[in-house]
């Protein structure tokens, strides 16, 4: 009785923790919606939304309002249990990946030491999703769109692999808080700044943004992957779509940009709670994100694949080979003085 | 100069300076207004909805010339006249077709006693296609609504006809 009285408490809290989590990444996505439409917009000097509720600040609930009254179309030739499984998946691996993400010194749901692994696994495993919604629904263009997902994030998993490998070895833990204590000196974006950019680009078409947003290119593709897909799944879809560029600039920000940490350690900054310089930091790479699809035309298929292929797998490769014999020469490598 | 090229691109300059562009467009002016409530401005010259204007008097100026009837290449003006009791020629019929009509202002032109004008209103949408075949009651009732400012209009516009 005792020990199901406390796995009970011990359920409760975990559920309390997820909560705590999902609420606020749910309001970070409508704003990061809002956010991403009103940049754009401004780079064109459009206004954006502006008219429902306070500077449109209502538009995107009242877009996902619209979306969940909206009814749901299962096409006839679709392989419906997989056509409703593939938004699911990819919403709550997006979800799913953020329990490592330590958002200040010690906040974090679940502190594992492998967490860059995990998070790695994970947003590997984002793209079945995709392939599950491009296959399901038996229609062309889904199709296409899968494919080409596929193709691109397998490419730019491997440079994102390697990128952060050179930060592994300046570090030496797979543990997401102690990487971010790494860099109490220096953030990493300066002396590994090249890796940094390599990180930025891979993460763009890792997420199907801008310009390597051709899995979903309208004017190819219609709506590539999410063709067939309307009402509650496109929601989904979206969200799911968003948490992961969320988390994109997350990763960004704890490999590259200190995490919670100030940008110098004196009084009145670092009085300050880590986690409103995390979400700082996070908003700043996100407002990159958005520039990007501003100012950027989409890649043609096969430019992708040289970039993915023939400039930044060498890159990379080159880069763990340079930072590895740096640390070895000048025994600058955790454990090694 | 291919060395060149791979310099610049491996730099990513071109990304830098379209960054830039992009930086500096963001804090411009906004292009567009926010339309149901503020409005861009029109040219005197606009033609727009159509209107039967009255002289001061009260007394309607068209005189069932028929020659917007006339002139009208997309036929959407259909006029009857028949003499009235004081002897003078009046329409008993004015209908524009505001479906047909391809708002070209001829029969603006054409017109000697700038009887029929097209004012400023373009927000005449309506929910039947029945409410835009305009009759003469309506003409002139538009004619009466926007008298000031088509009057207006057509004297800022006189000096260049």
């Amino acid at each position: 009785m005792n020990v199901l009285q406390s796995n009970f408490f011990e359920l409760i809290t975990i559920i309390f923790y997820c909560i705590l989590i999902f609420v606020p990444l749910l309001v970070g996505v409508v704003l990061a919606l809002y956010a991403d439409r009103k940049i754009w917009a401004a780079v064109q000097k459009r206004r954006g939304p502006n008219v429902v509720g306070p500077f449109g600040l209502f538009q995107v609930p009242a877009d996902g309002l619209k979306f969940i009254f909206k009814e749901i179309i299962l096409p006839d030739s679709a392989d419906k249990t997989v056509f409703l499984i593939a938004p699911i998946i990819t919403l709550a691996l997006s979800i799913a990946a953020w329990a490592v993400i330590p958002v200040q010194a010690g906040v974090v749901l679940a502190n594992i030491n492998v967490g860059i692994l995990y998070i790695f696994a994970i947003s590997s495993l984002g793209v079945y999703g995709i392939l599950m919604a491009g296959w399901a629904s038996n229609s062309k263009y889904p199709f296409f769109g899968a494919l080409r997902s596929a193709a691109q994030m397998v490419s730019y998993e491997v440079s994102i692999g390697f990128v952060i490998v050179t930060v592994l070895m300046c570090v030496g833990s797979l543990n997401l808080s102690e990487i971010v204590l790494a860099q109490k000196n220096i953030w990493f974006f300066i002396p590994l700044f090249p890796m940094f950019i390599v990180f930025f680009i891979s993460a763009l078409a890792e997420t199907n943004r801008p310009p390597f947003d051709l899995p979903e290119a309208e004017s190819e593709l219609v709506a590539g992957y999410q063709t067939e897909y309307s009402g509650m799944p496109f929601v989904l879809f979206l969200f799911g779509e968003y948490i992961n560029i969320l988390l994109m600039c997350a990763m960004t920000t704890i490999l590259f940009l200190g995490g919670w940490l100030p940008p110098i350690d004196v009084y009145p900054l670092n009085a300050i709670p880590g986690f409103v310089w995390f979400i700082l930091k996070v908003t700043l790479v996100f407002y990159m994100f958005a520039m990007v699809k501003a100012f950027v035309p989409r890649y043609r298929y096969d430019q992708l694949m040289r970039l993915g292929w023939k400039v930044f797998l060498p890159l990379s490769l080159l880069a763990v080979v340079f930072t590895s014999s740096i640390l070895f020469f000048f025994k600058l490598a955790p454990g090694m003085s | 100069m291919k060395f060149l090229n791979f310099i610049k691109s491996f730099l990513l300059i071109d990304f830098i300076k379209a960054y830039l562009l992009a930086q500096k467009y963001f804090f411009k002016k906004k292009a567009t207004i926010n339309y149901p409530f503020e409005k861009g401005k029109l040219s005197p010259r606009f033609r727009g909805e159509h209107a039967l204007r009255r002289y001061p008097s009260g007394e309607e100026r068209c005189i069932g010339c028929k020659l917007c009837e006339a002139v009208c290449p997309a036929q959407a003006i259909t006029i009857e006249t028949e003499p009235r009791d004081d002897g003078t020629r009046r329409t008993t019929r004015y209908d524009i077709d505001m479906v047909k009509c391809i708002y070209c202002g001829l029969c603006e032109e054409s017109c000697p006693v700038d009887a029929i004008v097209q004012g400023p209103n373009f927000e005449f949408t309506t929910e039947t296609r029945k409410e835009l075949y305009y009759t003469k009651d309506k003409l002139l009732e538009n004619g009466d609504r926007w008298e000031t400012v088509i009057a207006e209009n057509l004297e800022a516009d006189a000096k260049y006809r």
